[in-house]
């Protein structure tokens, strides 16, 4: 494939951000929105055109005769060379699932892009300040996550990786005046930052042992026994697992060093993708700007370390512990962020601990997927639902945004009872409720369905836990449902007028997403995306028993969720009173936050580094210090020797001499 | 003798010297220092080109523009240049460095004498980064000391004297055990019944006696390390950074400071290597205190100039640590993050200075707000930072990468540990810059009268331009400053260890 339109993928939305970053401000900001949809909606086109000639164009340089989906290396121009081996390149990575993400990308970027148009502006239809250096930090967000995952090596990937935290920071301090916005950015990034630190390492060690950075050699091994069933070359077999199989790399406090190296790069993941216990930044990041918590931190950024566990996925299947890891770290936190969105208040921290526990499904989908049990299925279920609910749940976000735009407050008990005002809003709203809580048709029961199967087929015990999770999921959004748009009627204050739906630029992207909510699900993503590049056709072998399942749970959950919140009534509260430790602690989000401010106030900053800045202060430069002092105190102590006195000099001379003389008396005798 | 072009980077400091001697008012002052640094800028633009041109020609030898003029017969002294990479790489630095600090000290008082002074250092900077011959190279290392003691103590701030005396005589100590390694050297340069030599490139073809390296490397490598900013012989860095001018601080963080790095691997490496390898762990513990110490202690101060003092603290701990991990990708990254530190820190001090001179506080909790105030200095201020805790596309991000994976390439077990608490300050470096960010350009406005505060003049704007431009040129195109640096290690030191 040519590399002009992956070069130009790249280029335009870095070319906007450096135009908008330098000129903008002195644009209008009408030129400024417009030159950034533009931008996004050429890359796009371009992003589209790639996806769709990866896909359909059948060209062997992407498919293989056997229909195996290859990947292809477009363009790899080396960046640093550190040594001849260890190179960082940047270059274009074309696979099913970098197509599929560049489609994601460029998709919810491009309806943010629009529907900021609308939103970024007071209700007088006046541009917020700094509209400018927002689509500026848009686009670049958009460069570095989608040079984020056309990496073609790790090391390229890790630096991406820190180029979406640095334009996320960016964006959650977007309102900078705001000390909330500022220390929400703060944390966002210094948590991220850590956990970076654990994906650092596990690159270092990575490459130490294996020495390559690049995607292709780490993991072209194919797992044992199943070369045959595969028909992957025996061949390819080669380095790397040679490498960790030979009894030269240590064992550390029981684990292998592969294991170690899985573990750390998956903590960057968790990180970025918010699982416990480095959640905490998510749920803070919504004082963001809403289209920006709609891209970022429920569509694209936060996906990326489920995306970074699927690009290293066949490394992952060496070490079947680093996977149960994986899946234990999902299980919990998806189970934990449901309960915690069952009791929260704002409306867009629901959203986010509802996108915490919907990326831990995706993260417990590939960490069940197992090649033995329907060709991966849970490799292609979590990619699957990577993208369904990257557009159901930017859509529940945009919605939310359009009902904050409407009511000015993100607090639902200032919102009940919007439905007749902001029918738009209302209906797109529910279909994105209805997605995500699991109902057929829409996309969210078939990528769901998925994943419990991939589940079953692993562990029951997952399975169940998962799949009450999946009811927890149904409740929480209904829930929200209801107190927004039921509860009881919206009573308008004098003076006020009533909220109503929004201008076009922020209705159209709620209708496309809404659409493709609606549709998505037929997708057959198996023909697509799958772990190992041969098609799977999963609807031959779907499982009604399972759907059916997950079906009856979401309804029932519904049906309480209606029951208990669509008119006004007190069962909320009673049910909140038979339960009262569960739901403080819930609400207070099992107080994880305080946890952490404990640890970096209390312990940190005042046990680590306040005693290290005084014993410099003190200990060291005081050593330095005393030094001085005492050569002060020693010249003080013989000046008054050099007195002056003739008298006393005498003197000193005549001891002196006698001294030398007694001296060399003993020495002579 | 003038045919080298070497020697121009001295004569021209000694040139702007005499000029500034002849200058009446502050306007030709200003001509003199812009002149001056332009045309130093130019010349090592030029010697780039060149080196760059004779490498690829295929010339191999260790040092090129190599010259040699008797000083001194009886002990064999001479003026003795030639550069190879790191040297290039250095002189483009100061160039560069002065240039901006010319800039930033646009309304300094008495400009005549201030920029006497700063031209006086500069000579011994640039005249150390071309010297192979031990003997000159103590000199002009001195050279550029000294005048740091006035340059403080007159137009300094706050408690002057104090700092002045004080980063003096730690440096001063630093020297004597310095000229105690160099003489030492000296009487082995060559074997018996051999004339000695001070020359570098003729040392490090006679092994030096084991035994006399074990007891050489300590001294030169404490030395030079006082200048590094080595833990425990730091703490003349946060009094006397708080208490310098801006171009000072911008030249001595910059600059001066990587005497220290350049000296290190220059003499205490490259002449003794095997004391190096038998010794590193003592200084790796040490330097890797410093990485992690200087960061942690950067996370409580007030005062702006010393957390970035602290800050350069862990950033050239960084600096020695790689240079000891004695491999070329490790040595390489330290380099870079030479370059790095000096163009981020130089802006850090610039921007800092900047920022003094409106508010006249450099104290975070009596600041806030200020990017409203001031966008463009704060923009700036926030790219820094940016570079500092290592946003790839800038320079610390290429550095340091450079260094954490060569490093961790170290056969050694307890090397790779030591990298990975190195690493660590990744983080540590991402707290301390976020929270002066937040707290000084983010949240509303702290002090009413900050209000009428005015944003940058164009000499700020133009010295901080110069300096972000440098920092992302590094940062976007690391290959090239990799390759220039990586050929100059050369193969001889590491086949001495076995490498």
């Amino acid at each position: 494939m040519d590399a002009t339109l992956p070069i130009l993928i790249l280029a335009i939305p870095l070319g906007m951000f450096l135009v908008l970053g330098l000129a903008g401000y002195k644009m209008s900001h009408k030129m400024a929105g417009v030159l950034g949809c533009l931008g996004m909606g050429t890359t796009l086109v371009l992003a589209y055109t790639t996806a769709f000639t990866y896909f359909f164009s059948g060209s062997p340089e992407f498919v293989s005769a056997a229909g195996e989906r290859l990947q292809a290396v477009i363009f790899n121009h080396t960046w640093l060379a550190f040594t001849d081996k260890l190179v960082i390149r940047l270059g274009f990575l074309l696979d099913p699932i970098s197509a599929m993400m560049l489609v994601v990308i460029t998709t919810i970027s491009f309806m943010v892009h629009l529907y900021s148009m609308g939103y970024m502006r007071d209700h007088h239809g006046v541009f917020e300040r700094g509209f400018q250096r927002f689509y500026a930090f848009l686009s670049l967000f958009s460069f570095s996550m989608l040079g984020l995952v056309v990496a073609t090596n790790i090391f390229q990937m890790y630096i991406f990786w820190e180029l979406v935290g640095a334009s996320s920071y960016l964006l959650i301090g977007f309102y900078y005046v705001k000390p909330s916005a500022v220390s929400a950015s703060k944390k966002a990034f210094i948590v991220t930052r850590f956990a970076d630190l654990g994906f650092l390492i596990g690159i270092l060690i990575l490459s130490y042992y294996t020495g390559t950075f690049n995607f292709t050699e780490l993991t072209s091994a194919p797992v044992e026994g199943l070369a045959d069933v595969f028909s992957v070359s025996e061949t390819t077999a080669q380095s790397v697992r040679s490498i960790f199989e030979s009894s030269a790399t240590p064992v550390f406090l029981g684990g292998s060093v592969l294991t170690w190296a899985l573990v750390l790069i998956f903590m960057g993941g968790m990180g970025k993708s918010a699982m416990l216990p480095l959640h905490i930044w998510l749920p803070d990041a919504m004082e963001g700007p809403t289209p920006v918590s709609a891209l970022i931190h429920a569509a694209t950024m936060v996906v990326a370390g489920v995306y970074l566990v699927a690009r290293l996925f066949p490394l992952y299947l060496m070490e079947v512990s680093a996977l149960e890891f994986v899946t234990w770290v999902g299980a919990l936190t998806a189970l934990y962020a449901a309960i915690v969105a069952c009791t929260q208040i704002d409306i867009k921290r629901v959203l986010a601990f509802s996108t915490i526990s919907q990326i831990a499904f995706m993260m417990v989908s590939l960490g069940v997927a197992r090649p033995e049990f329907h060709h991966g299925l849970g490799y292609m279920a979590s990619m699957f639902h990577l993208f369904t609910h990257a557009m159901f749940k930017a859509l529940l976000f945009l919605g939310a945004g359009a009902l904050i735009h409407a009511i000015g407050s993100n607090d639902y008990t200032a919102m009940h009872g919007l439905r007749k005002y902001m029918p738009v809003t209302h209906w797109t709203f529910l279909i994105g409720c209805l997605a995500i809580a699991g109902i057929i048709p829409f996309s969210g029961f078939f990528s769901k369905d998925e994943i419990l199967s991939s589940c079953l087929g692993n562990s029951t015990f997952i399975y169940i836990w998962m799949s009450l999770v999946a009811g927890l999921t149904a409740f929480y959004m209904f829930r929200l449902y209801y107190l927004i748009f039921w509860w009881k009627e919206h009573k308008i204050p004098e003076g006020h007028h009533a909220p109503h739906d929004q201008p076009w630029t922020m209705s159209l992207p709620l209708v496309i997403l809404a659409a493709i909510s609606l549709v998505a699900g037929f997708i057959p993503f198996g023909k697509f995306v799958t772990w190992n590049g041969h098609p799977y056709d999963f609807m031959a072998h779907f499982d009604w028993s399972v759907a059916a399942v997950s079906l009856c749970v979401a309804i029932v959950a519904i049906v309480l969720a209606t029951a208990m919140y669509r008119k006004e009534n007190d069962l909320p509260a009673k049910f909140r009173a038979a339960l009262p430790r569960l739901w403080t602690w819930a609400h207070h989000r099992f107080y994880w936050d305080e946890l952490y401010l404990f640890i970096t106030h209390k312990i940190i900053f005042d046990r680590i580094c306040r005693p290290i800045a005084w014993f410099d202060r003190h200990i060291i430069d005081g050593t330095m210090d005393a030094f001085a002092t005492i050569t002060h105190a020693a010249s003080r102590a013989i000046r008054p020797l050099q007195s002056g006195q003739v008298q006393l000099y005498v003197w000193w001379y005549l001891l002196g001499a006698l001294a030398l003389g007694g001296i060399t008396m003993l020495c002579l005798l | 003798m003038f045919s080298n072009i070497l020697i121009w980077f001295v004569v021209i400091p000694l040139l702007m010297l005499a000029g500034l001697g002849l200058c009446r008012d502050v306007k030709q002052v200003r001509a003199v220092a812009v002149a001056g640094s332009t045309a130093l800028i130019a010349r090592s633009v030029k010697l780039l080109v060149d080196y760059l041109a004779i490498r690829a020609a295929g010339d191999t030898a260790p040092m090129l523009f190599q010259g040699s003029w008797t000083w001194f017969a009886p002990l064999n002294i001479n003026l003795a240049v030639g550069v190879d990479g790191i040297s290039v790489a250095m002189i483009l630095l100061s160039s560069i460095i002065l240039f901006t600090g010319s800039f930033a000290s646009w309304q300094v008082p008495q400009p005549k004498a201030f920029f006497l002074w700063l031209i006086l250092l500069s000579t011994g900077v640039f005249g150390f980064f071309i010297s192979i011959d031990l003997f000159t190279m103590f000199m002009f290392y001195e050279v550029a000391l000294i005048p740091m003691y006035l340059l403080i103590g007159v137009w300094g701030t706050g408690r002057k004297e104090y700092s002045a005396m004080k980063l003096t005589l730690m440096l001063m100590g630093g020297s004597a055990f310095l000229m105690l390694g160099l003489i030492g050297i000296y009487y082995h340069s060559a074997p018996a019944g051999q004339p000695l030599t001070w020359n570098i490139l003729e040392i490090v073809n006679n092994t030096i006696d084991p035994a006399w390296q074990r007891f050489l490397f300590p001294m030169t490598f404490v030395g030079f390390g006082v200048l590094g900013a080595m833990f425990p012989f730091h703490t003349w860095s946060p009094d006397g950074h708080a208490c310098a001018p801006t171009a000072v601080s911008m030249l001595h963080a910059g600059v001066l400071m990587k005497l220290g790095g350049y000296g290190c691997f220059r003499v205490a490496i490259y002449l003794m290597p095997q004391a190096a390898n038998e010794l590193a762990w003592i200084f790796l513990i040490l330097t890797g205190i410093s990485v992690v110490y200087g960061a942690f202690s950067a996370c409580v101060q007030t005062d702006l100039k010393y957390i970035n003092a602290y800050s350069s603290v862990s950033h050239c701990g960084l600096v020695l640590f790689a240079i000891l991990m004695l491999n070329t990708t490790a040595m390489t990254g330290a380099i870079m993050q030479m370059l790095s530190h000096g163009l981020m820190t130089a802006l850090f001090f610039a921007l800092i200075g900047m920022i003094y001179g409106r508010t006249h506080t450099r104290d975070i909790t009596k600041m806030g707000g200020l990017m409203r105030i001031m966008p463009y200095l704060c923009v700036c201020y926030v790219i820094a930072g940016m570079a500092s805790l290592g946003l790839p596309g800038l320079s610390g991000f290429v550095a340091e990468m450079t260094i954490f994976v060569g490093s961790f390439q170290h056969a050694d077990m307890f090397h790779r540990v030591f990298t990975i608490v190195a690493c660590c300050s990744i983080v540590i470096t991402a707290v301390y810059i976020l929270r002066v960010v937040g707290k000084l350009l983010f949240g509303p406005v702290y002090d009413k009268h900050h209000l009428e505060l005015t944003d940058a003049t164009w000499w700020e704007r133009f010295s901080t331009a110069c300096l972000i431009v440098s920092v992302a040129a590094i940062g976007c195109f690391p290959n090239f400053f990799s390759n220039l640096i990586k050929f100059t290690f050369s193969p001889e030191i590491f086949k001495v260890l076995g490498m």
